[in-house]
């Protein structure tokens, strides 16, 4: 027993101060992250203020793999701009250009309709069973910046989990083996 | 403290950041730009001019459009997304605005152009309003940058009146 307890002991006065540098170094690298995108929140105002595009509805503009910054400013919605919005029932926001729009005098509630640049007709088929028209509630940002390439590392990780958790593994590998 | 992957990471992060650096600097060279395009819009004819069985104005008209829109293109320009809309207002809404045809130039070679067309998309109003009703044409432009920051303008182009009759 007293041979073994040594043993724990010497093993424990070791590492234990670099065991919580470690820890700490990885805490700082996770908060520092949520740090930037909650700022980025702020900043921009729409809740999720980078997407990556997902389909080839905007091509040749937007390809899948692109990255799109959002911004969402209290300026009115108008035609051209390109919005991504959420479609009751539906999980994955849409990124599409407004074709139309219709601006109440009274309320300033807006109708807004949509299209994909690369698609033959406007979104109703896309909207929610008898909905012709997205209010402003369903406007999540307008894509005001764009970076090519750089989501396909968002898309390769989500449709091959294997691929995100060798990467995840590795690097808190690095974090952990790591001596400064 | 030399080992292999310290190194490769100091490449690739000078790599990213050059990258980056160069792509702020390839958007913010499209400042240097200033555009001026011209454009002219005809309405030819009102093919026709219909209540439609819920209440509301449709519309069908013929369009000649030409613009040249070349001095939007820079070396940053992956392409220009062009669109005339009907703009207009009414009792009930503050602005309408409809796009009638929209179209994407790839190149600056294609930037010059005529067309002849119908409306691409339907004409119609939120009610029963179009009847003598003025409204504007305007050709908006919006610029997809091969990176960076997009832009936008326009150009109003005013006086177009729709008939007092149905037809």
């Amino acid at each position: 027993m007293g041979w073994i307890g040594e043993q724990i002991d010497s093993i424990k006065s070791i590492q234990y101060r670099q065991l919580v540098t470690q820890a700490i170094s990885l805490g700082m690298i996770v908060t520092s992250a949520l740090i930037i995108w909650k700022a980025l929140m702020c900043v921009t105002g729409s809740e999720s203020p980078v997407v990556v595009v997902l389909s080839g509805s905007m091509e040749p503009g937007f390809k899948r793999g692109d990255i799109l910054f959002l911004h969402m400013s209290k300026d009115p919605i108008r035609a051209g701009e390109i919005v991504v919005f959420n479609v009751d029932g539906r999980e994955i926001p849409i990124v599409h250009r407004v074709i139309k729009v219709h601006e109440r005098k009274d309320t300033g509630e807006v109708n807004v309709l949509t299209k994909g640049d690369n698609n033959f007709g406007d979104d109703r088929l896309l909207y929610a069973q008898g909905q012709l028209w997205l209010q402003r509630h369903h406007i999540m940002g307008r894509a005001v910046g764009f970076l090519p390439y750089v989501g396909w590392v968002t898309i390769i990780m989500t449709e091959k989990p294997i691929i995100k958790y060798i990467l995840i593994g590795a690097l808190g590998l690095l974090v952990i083996t790591s001596k400064d | 403290m030399h080992s292999f992957g310290y190194r490769a990471n100091a490449l690739l992060t000078l790599a990213v950041t050059i990258l980056a650096f160069m792509c702020g600097i390839a958007s913010f060279s499209d400042n240097f730009n200033t555009p001026i395009p011209t454009t002219e819009v005809q309405v030819l004819n009102i093919n026709w001019f219909q209540k439609k069985p819920d209440g509301d104005d449709e519309v069908s008209l013929t369009l000649n459009i030409s613009a040249d829109l070349q001095s939007l293109f820079t070396w940053n320009t992956k392409q220009v997304f062009v669109f005339l809309a009907a703009e207009y207002e009414t009792p009930k809404n503050a602005l309408n605005q409809i796009s009638l045809w929209d179209g994407i130039i790839p190149t600056k070679e294609h930037a010059k152009f005529l067309i002849h067309t119908t409306n691409k998309y339907r004409f119609v109003d939120q009610g029963s309003n179009l009847r003598g009703k003025a409204f504007n044409l305007t050709l908006h432009w919006h610029v997809m940058p091969k990176t960076g920051k997009m832009s936008a303008n326009k150009l109003v182009m005013t006086g177009y009146r729709l008939p007092e009759t149905y037809r």
